[in-house]
């Protein structure tokens, strides 16, 4: 299972492996990891798991689609290679991706 | 004796305290207690995903099975609690057990009203709540077969698009003069009343229902005017109701719900209550919800929580909630009961985008985005914050959203 490290705004991280298929962010609601919220489940309606891909891995994660890329021109503090993690769905290349996480996800 | 939290119904609000419960530090004891058999899980995609086949049932599950092992929770699934004994601190299961706490958290959810329709017994009528009530439906589903559906409200016309993602020939049936009238401004219900009947749903508006008829298995629903519209499969939504008796038996105080403070506490401080079947007032419409969604299901659970481990935080959510059909996002920020005006971004006439922002007494107040991802974050943005949005400018196409809001 690959292997994929969430850094939190204040630089900790926590390791968790997961199953290929399941989402980055499913990934983070099943290890109680709180700066990933996921409230509507998963289909790309809220932007309460909004996350930063770290550079070196964005293109592993694929393109967001357009309403993706709506949501996120408008969540607080976006970046380059912000994305909603449960729309980043974890594959065999990504084993040891990095994700960050912003301060908060409101 | 050492602390222990029991958390009674198994819902979205459970999975969500669990987690929130570990995370302010409880260190005792946690139980759950469900009457279905399954683990917390996700339930807007029954009349979506899972309903076509899409989703399977353990991508339903809010958490995975071994997150309630890692936080050590005790789970007691296809139980039901009978009692609760507040002066003993105890609650009494289906098999007479007792079991104490010294924290009680009820997440008891909502169920399906249900109308005494004649012929609701039929086999192939069904309502819409659980993941059981979906799986018995999945028997009665097939290309070129008939539905009814009595009610258009969310549940109805997300199960409509599902149905006719299967195949089948789909009738909504809906008492009031047009679909979503509870819910959405007149513009919204005739945008939907469109796009069904151009995806080849037959809305049926000021339809009473007289009887559902056929011999063993259903085969029709006969209307008020006398029609008899075919029917291989009905599917009733016509809204729940919370479940407050067991709260209501124990003496805990029930207004319209189980009545709770900001800090999602009743009126027994070892208490807590979160989700739909909870009655609490929100700060930024000043009144008192029994909201039945998600979004508060989770939020308010967090709060909850933190009461348990002694942090008490004030509730202050805005209300938000979603509905995905055939290929339309609708987001809704806010609530827009009680709106004096309607501003429609976008052509709702045509097209499958749009905004419906709603203003009561010139303050804006909610927002339906229909495939209009960019309207629904600012707004929830600005519903939150108190900003102030200029009516002339929401409807002013030329101008982007985000410098609408500012």
């Amino acid at each position: 299972m690959p292997l994929i490290i969430y850094k939190s705004h204040d630089g900790s991280t926590q390791e968790v492996h997961a199953e290929v298929g399941t989402s980055i962010m499913q990934a983070a609601v099943d290890n109680g990891i709180d700066g990933i919220l996921g409230e509507c489940g998963g289909c790309c309606s809220c932007a309460t798991c909004h996350c930063y891909i770290d550079p070196a891995w964005v293109a592993k994660a694929g393109e967001p689609d357009s309403t993706e890329t709506d949501m996120l021109d408008c969540v607080l503090e976006p970046q380059e290679t912000s994305r909603l993690s449960c729309q980043v769905i974890i594959t065999d290349e990504m084993d040891g991706i990095i994700i960050a996480m912003p301060e908060s996800q409101y | 004796m050492s602390e222990h939290c029991i958390i009674i119904g198994a819902s979205h609000a459970a999975a969500q305290l669990v987690s929130s419960l570990r995370q302010e530090g409880w260190e005792g004891k946690i139980s759950l207690i469900g009457d279905e058999p399954n683990l917390p899980y996700h339930r807007p995609p029954l009349s979506k995903a899972f309903f076509v086949g899409e989703k399977s049932e353990d991508e339903l599950l809010i958490r995975a099975a071994d997150f309630y092992e890692k936080n050590k929770v005790d789970l007691l699934l296809g139980s039901r609690v009978t009692k609760i004994d507040r002066d003993a601190k105890q609650i009494t299961l289906e098999d007479g057990a007792e079991i104490s706490y010294t924290k009680l958290a009820l997440t008891t959810g909502a169920r399906v009203r249900k109308i005494p329709f004649t012929g609701s017994e039929l086999a192939g009528v069904f309502y819409m709540r659980d993941l059981n009530d979906v799986k018995q439906t999945h028997k009665f589903t097939a290309p070129g077969k008939s539905a009814v559906i009595i009610g258009g409200g969310y549940i109805g016309l997300e199960t409509a698009a599902s149905l006719r993602k299967i195949g089948m020939k789909v009738t909504v049936i809906e008492a009031m003069s047009r679909v979503l009238q509870r819910v959405t401004a007149p513009e919204v219900s005739a945008f939907y009343t469109r796009v069904h009947t151009e995806e080849g749903v037959d809305i049926r508006t000021e339809a009473g229902v007289d009887a559902i008829v056929g011999e063993k298995h259903v085969e029709g629903v006969r209307l008020a005017d006398g029609t008899t519209v075919p029917a291989d499969l009905v599917i009733i939504g016509v809204g729940v109701i919370p479940n407050i008796e067991l709260a209501e038996a124990a003496g805990i105080t029930i207004d319209n719900g189980i009545a709770v403070n900001e800090f999602a506490t009743t009126n027994d401080p070892d208490i807590v209550a979160a989700g739909d079947c909870t009655n609490h007032y929100n700060p930024i419409y000043d009144r008192k919800l029994r909201l039945e969604s998600v979004q508060n299901a989770t939020d308010q659970a967090k709060i909850a929580a933190k009461s348990i481990c002694g942090k008490p935080e004030a509730y202050n959510a805005l209300p938000w909630f979603w509905s995905d059909q055939y290929d339309l996002k609708l987001q809704i920020a806010g609530l827009s009961q009680g709106f004096d005006q309607v501003i429609i971004r976008g052509d709702s006439e045509q097209g499958r985008s749009f905004a419906a922002f709603y203003f009561s007494e010139g303050r804006f107040i909610a927002v339906d985005a229909i495939n209009r991802p960019k309207e629904f974050m600012m707004s929830k943005r600005a519903l939150t914050s108190g900003q102030i949005a200029d009516p002339l400018k929401l409807a002013d196409e030329s101008i982007e959203i985000k410098d609408v809001f500012n």
